[in-house]
């Protein structure tokens, strides 16, 4: 038996015979992933920004914990956002654990630190570069953030879509949060995981590689468009 | 200013701003279950002809036996549908549950590789076969994760005297995993396991496995139904859950459960108030 | 807002004297350009004036007074530019947006500079695509839209082949023409010469001399200014 061969005949198969189930969790996937690194890219990439153009005490310490930050295990972050939105816990009386909502706030607590701490890092070096000609115009820090955060964008854009990737890649955090339910909190990489548990390898490999085909047309759709905008922007 | 009316079009569109009243308003309700059941594709079987009836969307949280008693227990469930009648006894008179039901048994099976190196296949004495597994240092895959399932393995080993703590590293092996994961395991290393029939039944990566014992009493895997205690978590909607167990334990329910059937084999018995 | 003033001005990164106590009175009027090898202090000097460093030691002062709100009068073009990445006519917007004029105002404008540096035709093409010698015309026109008093100039040409040179040279005296103050620094000779009406010679962050230029090449009052003028490099 070809296992790797079946998988590729499986994910054919589910690709080509696009059902509703597999569209609803696929779609699922996308909503929370898309919401969750929106929602960061909202935290991290002024954070980011704002690291990177004012000094202040403790800032290295920050960049730090920042950077520590971005190899959070998923499993951790889903077990903290479980006890925060557990009926028992804190938040317990919003009552969305168990929902897309924890989903997303659990993706959006991993990955707005790699935001925050990439963008640090692509917005220090172009401030490095720009900033005696923008303090020469008389650019206040907002404005040069703003200005920064706009002549980085293409960069910035990949490092969004690497938060993206991790987002929609993880499994630990939102299994704990979401539990998983049919049609309510199943996305793909959940799937996976239970049809991995039940044995039925072709079928979880199946939707690993739909998976993994999402990730990489949307990659590769980006490199064009920085592609074509560094072309077109210098 | 546009970014930001993107950004608020964007999330509404992705329906984040609905906010969770957009899903209280529908009548669901959480159900904390095990892997078994729903792995065995039970509850996509006859939660349809719930909903049918009653309008009710029930969303099944599916852990181990251990963890999904504790999801009820915090309160983050409605109802819990679970295997471990010892324990779940014990925490409904703690109070932390109420309305408990037997609803349905299946059995364990004892699966293992066709070589057979403990000499058991055919055997109906399952503590008989695991002196014998014990005896022969065969590997031994076990779930070791407080689940439903693995608490009736330890209590079989303590009924066939053996010290599994003595294996630990050898022969047997804990791979702290669901029902599913312990048998991809055991069928990677070809190692005996216990499992619940139904479970079994839909597990597709059997490898060289085959269930070698089975028909013991001591097999018999009760599931039982029953209700987070309204009195300590108030938001518990109990009701909607009370109908479940209603339906669960109904002549209706215990038909729709005795008709799911994998390759015609039933999966589940129900026996409820019997 | 002019005359510019130091007394005693010194600059320091820790124990590294860049600026060691220059005082000097720069009056409105000629082009002064700032001359003198590399590392002798010219553009920390340019960056202390334009308020970029604060200085360690010492005082300017614009018209007797401190340096407050003359920012706004002042402008300057770096050795390399630094263009935004956006339009060439945006790159000019920007400076006067940043700089209070409304949006419209700031169009018109903009468009007028660039007809003025010869770049209208290349409006709307990116900044960063043009060539080094455009981007520098680019950066005067961001500056000059300004419309500042004083234009401080780093080393404009250093990176630049002659033609792109010569192109710059006559766009900044174009500005000189319309009123503004230029102070430049050069390492260049030929430069000086062509567009300098007095220099300040600058050695080892020390001022060595400030005379009208056919001065200073006729009789150089120092030896290393008399050296630098014969090509010679004493300081290495």
């Amino acid at each position: 038996m070809n296992s790797l061969g079946e998988a590729f005949i499986a994910a054919w198969q589910l690709l080509a015979g696009f059902d509703a189930e597999l569209a609803q969790v696929v779609g699922l996937s996308l909503q929370v992933s898309i919401t969750a690194v929106l929602i960061a890219t909202l935290i991290g990439l002024p954070l980011g920004a704002t690291i990177a153009v004012e000094r202040f005490r403790g800032r290295q310490m920050l960049i730090v914990l920042l950077n520590a930050l971005m190899g959070l295990p998923p499993v951790v972050v889903g077990l903290l956002v479980y006890l925060l939105l557990s009926r028992a816990g804190p938040l317990g009386s919003l009552g969305i654990l168990f929902t897309p909502q924890a989903m997303i706030i659990a993706q959006t607590v991993l990955i707005a630190p790699i935001i925050a701490a990439l963008s640090r890092q692509t917005i220090e070096d172009a401030w490095r570069e720009y900033e005696e000609q923008l303090r020469s115009l008389g650019a206040r820090r907002l404005t040069a953030g703003m200005t920064l955060i706009w002549d980085t964008r293409f960069s910035l854009l990949t490092i969004v879509l690497a938060g993206f990737g991790r987002a929609v890649a993880e499994v630990g955090a939102v299994m704990i949060v979401g539990g998983n339910i049919d049609g309510v909190t199943r996305v793909m990489t959940t799937t996976i995981a239970l049809e991995t548990s039940k044995g039925d390898l072709p079928l979880a490999l199946g939707l690993g590689i739909v998976l993994i085909s999402l990730v990489v047309v949307l990659n590769a759709l980006v490199a064009v468009i920085r592609e074509a905008a560094l072309r077109r922007y210098g | 200013m546009a970014i930001v009316r993107g950004v608020v079009l964007a999330l509404t569109l992705l329906g984040v701003l609905q906010g969770p009243a957009a899903w209280a308003q529908q009548k669901s309700i959480v159900v904390a279950s095990t892997t078994s059941t729903e792995n065995s594709g039970l509850f996509k079987h006859i939660l349809p002809i719930f909903k049918t009836k009653t309008g009710i969307d029930v969303r099944v949280v599916a852990q181990g036996t251990g963890q999904a008693l504790d999801t009820g227990k915090r309160g983050d469930a409605d109802v819990v549908f679970v295997h471990d009648k010892v324990k779940e006894l014990a925490l409904v008179k703690e109070g932390a549950f109420v309305n408990r039901n037997d609803v349905m048994y299946n059995d364990f099976v004892v699966v293992g590789p066709k070589s057979d190196p403990a000499k058991i296949v055919g055997s109906k004495d399952v503590t008989a076969a695991l002196k014998a597994i014990s005896a022969a240092k065969a590997p031994f895959a076990s779930r070791g994760d407080k689940s439903g399932t693995h608490a009736a393995e330890l209590r079989l080993w303590q009924a066939a005297g053996v010290d599994v703590a003595s294996g630990k590293g050898g022969w047997y092996r804990e791979t702290g995993s669901g029902m599913g994961a312990t048998l991809n395991t055991a069928s990677g290393m070809n190692a005996y396991a216990l499992t619940d029939r139904g479970t079994w039944l839909s597990f597709k990566n059997r490898g060289d496995l085959t269930i070698v014992v089975e028909g013991d009493k001591r097999l018999f895997n009760q599931y039982g139904v029953m209700l987070v205690n309204p009195a300590r978590h108030s938001h518990v909607k109990k009701e909607l859950g009370q109908s479940f167990i209603d339906w669960l334990v109904s002549a209706d329910g215990q038909k729709s459960i005795a008709n799911y059937k994998i390759g015609g084999e039933q999966l589940f018995f129900p026996n409820a108030g019997r | 807002m002019l005359p510019l003033e130091f007394s005693d001005l010194s600059y320091a990164v820790g124990d590294t004297r860049i600026i060691r106590g220059i005082s000097a009175r720069i009056e409105a009027g000629p082009r002064t350009v700032i001359l003198g090898p590399n590392g002798a202090g010219k553009s920390v000097l340019m960056r202390l004036c334009h308020g970029l460093l604060i200085p360690t030691g010492g005082r300017i002062t614009w018209h007797g007074a401190r340096n407050g709100d003359v920012r706004r009068h002042q402008a300057m073009v770096f050795q390399r530019p630094v263009m935004l990445r956006r339009s060439a006519l945006a790159n000019v917007v920007y400076g006067l947006e940043l700089a209070g004029k409304s949006r419209r105002e700031s169009g018109l404008r903009a468009m007028d500079v660039l007809e003025v540096v010869g770049l209208a035709p290349y409006a709307t093409r990116p900044a960063r695509v043009l060539s080094g010698g455009e981007q520098q015309r680019l950066a005067l026109a961001r500056a000059w839209a300004l419309g500042p008093e004083v234009l401080f100039l780093d080393e404009p040409t250093a990176n630049l082949d002659p033609s792109a040179t010569h192109d710059i040279e006559n766009i900044i005296n174009a500005i000189h023409a319309s009123g503004t103050k230029v102070i430049m620094t050069t390492h260049n000779l030929g430069q000086a010469r062509r567009l300098g009406d007095e220099i300040l010679f600058m050695s080892n962050g020390r001022l060595m001399e400030h005379t009208p230029i056919d001065r200073f090449f006729r009789e150089p009052a120092s030896a290393e200014a008399a050296a630098f003028i014969k090509g010679e490099l004493p300081w290495q």
